[in-house]
Formats: C-alpha cells, sequence, structure tokens
C-alpha cells in the first residue's frame, strides 16, 4: 500500500499508471470486441475515409474502422509482451536462482549459455527465432521471451549471490531450514523489488519488440491487428491517408513511453541505491 | 585484472557456441535452400542438377560434417558461398559492413554532440524547468521506436515540404561524399534520436552523482569557479557511465539497422541479413550473424576495458 501511495506522489509514476491503466482497459475492451466498429468488416463505400465522428481514427484501404483496429491491435500487443515478459522473469528468475544458489560448474554453464544468448543483438536474435519457428503470434511470444531471459538471469544471480553470502541466510542454515524454502523465502523475496522494476521496463522494450517484428511482417499476421503490422501497411498511403500511420504510431510510443515512467517511478521508489548504481 | 583475463578466456568459448547455435538454428528453417534461391524454376531441375548444386553448396553432406567444412573454413577466412549472391561471403558481408559502420558511427556522433551538453545542461539546472524540459523530451526520445520517428520524419518531408528522402542507388562514401551524407543523414538521425535521449539521461543523472561528491564540494570551497568545477572535476568521472552506453549501443548498431535500413531502403548489413534469412541463403545468414556477433562481443569486451581504464577504483580493488 505504501509503495502504491509512493508510486502515485511519484509524478512519474502517476503519469506512467494513468497511460498503462488506459492501455489495460482498451485492450481489455478490445479483446472482448466491445469496439466502436467490428475491427475485421470492411465497410467498402467508405475505404480511406477521414476521421470523423463515425470513424474516430478515420478507415483504412479495406474500409476497415482504424479506432477498433487500433483497440484489438492494443490488445494483441499487451498480450505478446506479457506473455513473453512472463515466460522471461521465470525462466531468469529459476536460472539464476539456481546459478547462484548451486554455484560452482552450475553457475559457470547457465551464465556461459546467457553470455551466448547475449551476444546477439536482440532484433537480430529475435528475426532468427522467427525465422526458425515462422512467423506469428506465440512465435514472436517466444523469440523475446529467449531474448529478454539472460538479462532476468543476471538482475537475479547478481544479487542472489550477494544475499547467499549474508547472515541471515547462515542462520537460517543453522536453524535447518531447506533449500528450498530459504531460496523462495530468504532470496526471492528480497529480489521483488528489482524483479518488478525490470519486470516494467522489459514490458516497454517487448511492446517495442512485438511492434518491430510485426512491422517486418515476421509478427502477427494479418487479418488480425497489430500496432507495428498498421504501421507498416500505412506506409504507401502516408500522403493520403496520413491518419493510418499517425494513429498507430503514437499509439505505440504513449504505450512505451508510459511503461518507462511507471519503470522510471517504481525504480525511484522500490531502490533508491539501484537508482544510483543503474542511472 | 583477473576479471579481464577470465572475459577475455571465455570470449572463443562464447564465440563458439554462438556458432553453434546459428549452425543448428538455420537448419531448423523448414524448406530448402535450392527451392528458397530458384524459386518456382527450382520444380524445373532434374534431380541431377538439383543433386549437383547441393553438392557445390555443400548441403548435401549430414550437419556435423557441414559444421566442421564450415568452422574450418572460418579459419581460413572462408565462410562459404552466398546462394543468392553466388559469390564468397566474407565479400558480401564486408560489401554491406561500411554503411553499416558509417551510419553507426554517424548516429554516436549526433547523440554524443546533442546527448551530452543536454545532460549537463539538466544536471546544472537541476529541478528547474528547464531541466523538467530536456528530462521530458528525453523520456519521450527514448521511447520512441525508430521505425515510428523514420515514418514521422518521411511524413513531415513529403506532407510538409514536398520532398522525399534521398533513396535511390546508394552511393558510398569515396565515390561521392556529399551524396553519401545526404542519404545518410535521416537514418542518422532516425537512430541517433533515441541514443541521444538515452546518453541525456545517463549523462545528467552522472553529473548529478558526482556533483553531490565531496571532493566536488571540496573543489568549490577552495574558490574553483562553476565552469571550473564542471569541466575539470565533474565531467570526466561523469564520463564513465556516458562511455559504457555509448560503447553498448554502438555494438547494437554495428548489428545493423533492420527497420530502419528496410524503410530508408539502404543496402546496409541488417537489411541484407533480414534478406538472407527470408531466402534461406543458410551460409550468408550464418556468416553474417556470427559477423555480427563477433563485431557486437568485441565491442563490449573493448566498452569493459574502457571502463577499467577510466575507473582507477576497479583497477585498483581487482589488484
Amino acid at each position: 500500500m505504501a509503495t502504491l501511495r509512493a508510486i502515485f506522489a511519484h509524478p512519474s509514476g502517476r503519469i506512467g499508471g494513468a497511460i498503462v491503466a488506459l492501455y489495460l482497459l482498451l485492450a481489455v475492451l478490445g479483446m472482448l470486441g466491445l469496439t466502436p466498429h467490428n475491427p475485421l468488416t470492411q465497410h467498402r463505400v467508405e475505404r480511406l475515409h477521414a476521421p470523423d465522428s463515425t470513424y474516430w481514427m478515420g478507415t483504412d484501404l479495406f474500409g476497415r474502422d482504424v479506432a477498433s483496429r487500433l483497440m484489438t491491435g492494443i490488445g494483441q500487443s499487451f498480450i505478446v509482451a506479457f506473455f513473453s515478459v512472463a515466460v522471461a522473469t521465470l525462466a531468469g528468475t529459476v536460472l539464476g536462482l539456481a546459478a547462484a544458489w548451486f554455484g560452482r560448474r552450475w553457475d559457470g554453464l547457465v551464465m556461459r549459455i546467457m553470455d551466448v544468448v547475449l551476444a546477439f543483438p536482440a532484433i537480430l536474435l529475435a528475426l532468427l527465432i522467427v525465422a526458425v519457428a515462422g512467423p506469428g503470434t506465440s512465435t514472436s511470444v517466444i523469440a523475446i521471451a529467449i531474448v529478454y531471459t539472460p538479462i532476468f538471469t543476471r538482475v537475479v544471480r547478481g544479487p542472489a549471490l550477494s544475499l547467499k553470502a549474508r547472515e541471515f541466510v547462515d542462520a537460517a542454515r543453522t536453524f535447518g531450514s531447506s533449500a528450498g524454502y530459504i531460496v523462495t523465502r530468504h532470496l526471492l523475496l528480497n529480489l521483488v523489488a528489482p524483479l518488478t522494476v525490470q519486470v516494467t521496463l522489459a514490458l516497454a522494450w517487448a511492446l517495442l519488440t512485438e511492434a518491430g517484428l510485426s512491422f517486418l511482417g515476421l509478427g502477427t499476421q494479418p487479418p488480425a491487428a497489430s500496432l507495428g503490422l498498421m504501421l507498416s501497411d500505412s506506409r504507401n498511403l502516408m500522403e493520403t491517408a496520413p491518419w493510418l500511420m499517425i494513429f498507430p504510431g503514437v499509439a505505440i510510443m504513449i504505450g512505451i513511453l508510459g511503461f518507462n515512467l511507471l519503470g522510471d517511478a517504481l525504480r525511484d521508489v522500490l531502490d533508491p541505491k539501484m537508482r544510483r548504481s543503474i542511472a | 585484472m583477473n576479471y579481464l583475463m577470465r572475459r577475455l578466456a571465455t570470449f572463443p568459448l562464447v564465440l563458439l557456441g554462438v556458432s553453434i547455435v546459428v549452425f543448428l538454428a538455420i537448419r531448423m528453417v523448414p524448406g530448402d535452400s535450392i527451392t528458397a534461391m530458384l524459386g518456382t524454376e527450382a520444380g524445373l531441375l532434374t534431380p541431377q542438377q538439383r543433386d549437383a548444386l547441393a553438392a557445390y553448396f555443400g548441403i548435401d553432406q549430414p550437419w556435423f560434417i557441414q559444421y566442421w567444412r564450415w568452422l574450418l573454413g572460418l579459419f581460413q577466412g572462408n565462410l562459404g558461398i552466398s546462394s543468392t549472391y553466388g559469390r564468397p561471403v566474407l565479400d558480401v558481408i564486408l560489401e554491406h559492413f561500411p554503411l553499416t559502420l558509417e551510419l553507426a558511427l554517424l548516429s554516436m556522433v549526433i547523440a554524443l554532440l546533442v546527448g551530452m551538453p543536454a545532460g549537463i545542461f539538466a544536471a546544472t539546472h537541476n529541478e528547474k524547468l528547464s531541466d523538467l524540459g530536456v528530462r521530458v523530451v528525453a523520456m519521450i526520445g527514448q521511447s520512441t521506436p525508430n521505425f515510428v520517428l523514420a515514418l514521422l520524419i518521411i511524413y513531415t518531408l513529403s506532407a510538409g515540404f514536398g520532398v522525399l528522402p534521398a533513396m535511390g542507388e546508394f552511393s558510398p562514401l569515396w565515390q561521392d561524399p556529399l551524396r553519401n551524407l545526404g542519404q545518410l543523414l535521416l537514418p542518422a538521425i532516425t537512430l541517433g534520436f533515441a541514443f541521444a535521449a538515452s546518453v541525456t539521461r545517463i549523462s545528467r543523472s552522472a553529473m548529478l552523482d558526482v556533483l553531490s561528491d565531496d571532493y566536488v564540494r571540496t573543489a568549490r570551497s577552495k574558490g574553483v569557479s562553476a565552469r571550473g568545477v564542471i569541466w575539470r572535476h565533474a565531467l570526466p568521472n561523469a564520463l564513465i557511465p556516458v562511455v559504457t552506453l555509448s560503447g553498448i549501443e554502438f555494438g547494437y548498431l554495428l548489428g545493423g539497422a533492420v527497420i530502419v535500413e528496410q524503410i530508408y531502403a539502404l543496402p546496409g548489413l541488417g537489411r541484407m541479413v533480414l534478406d538472407a534469412i527470408l531466402q534461406r541463403d543458410y551460409a550468408l545468414v550464418q556468416g553474417s550473424v556470427l559477423f555480427i556477433a563477433f563485431n557486437f562481443m568485441i565491442v563490449n569486451l573493448l566498452v569493459d576495458l574502457a571502463y577499467v581504464a577510466l575507473d582507477p577504483r576497479i583497477r585498483l580493488s581487482e589488484h
């Protein structure tokens, strides 16, 4: 509760939180089909219709309502971002904790594998994975998750190593606590703060990567809507129908901004020490 | 020194891991490269012609033999033959690399020229309206995907001024420097924008950190001028995180800006890799991904070295 209050007292937290909440609402409405129009219905007579009171953000080349597609697109982007970050967080936490707890060979092995993954620039690795598994929503989730797992592993392993060396862990051991109890209770619980910050920032990156993959035609496949895909489709119609580019472009930007602001606020609130070292 | 020695020792190991990952990944791609290369014409090939082609590109062997051959070739600078270009992979890569390198350098120059003064300005005007302005712009800059920015730039130019970015045939720097710069300026600004935003944020916070340190306060109380404090005492230390960030970002850019190159129709490394992946040009994907990962790792290693060189505390604590 105190954390929540502190976030709302933080200017970035207030704005970021509001943006994320609004996007969540739009995404849920989009997923439930509660959009102004059906995002797939083609109003053929009203193709490339400029924004007005019926079509708030105009219509596209097939006469589909841009506002409705934007809402389902946000939903789509959020699903990919949330699932990929969830998988990366889980995998990274388990690997990082295991590396820190078991140490020695296991630590070396895990961290070298992570080094291999980190040796690829993120978008290149994602491209490679999509090329192997074929484009689509689930591939995007897997690709983004694999790209971000090493980051979570590192975020967890470092602090977990130093926590492991602390007196309270020794104390717990002498009391006869099981390894599982110590790892979850003493290590993991103390890692919630840095993980929360990392999750929020990773969501911003995941949104960006998803949009990038879709823009290249390797993410969400048509006719489903996705912000990157809408943006890519708008390229040849930029001059006749600029709304096709401006609305999804600005939507991606503000969405990422929301998570970045929230992440910054969380970092300030949850971990004042980290702010110094990271910034 | 221990840390660096360890880094150097694991370097070849990681590179070997990367090569295996790349090699296996590309073989899991469904479909074969001959069909991908020739399209519908592949159907006209007789089985003998098909076999001859497969033998020519070395893809008729089991995967471990292919890998071994590839690895042996690597040490001789032979990365195989690209099936789409019909030429040695290394030649194709080196042909596309100068553009990517130039673009990365230009973007970094833009980012540092804009970001560092902005960050220092914001730090020295801490909590004033001008600081807030810089921070808001930097935050927006950091949240703007480069492909959104690229489209916005192109749209503003074409709708507002009736001009289009100079796409057409790309001219290398040594042939027509002016035309070359004209072609790379907008892409460099596009890539440099978010980069500049990160530089601004990090130089601001590094500067703020340093300015609150004791030695800066001592310098001030000794009567060193405000300017002297910033330039002589604070800046050198505040530079350390800026160097680290710029290095890492530069390493990313060396991998080619896939989407931006695509939008501005630039024949750089990123677009080449994307095309190679889509065309299932095994040899080219393998070679270029390894090349990019190698560059990325070298740059990261250099960043670490620079970090150690710039921060005497690390050097001393390691001894």
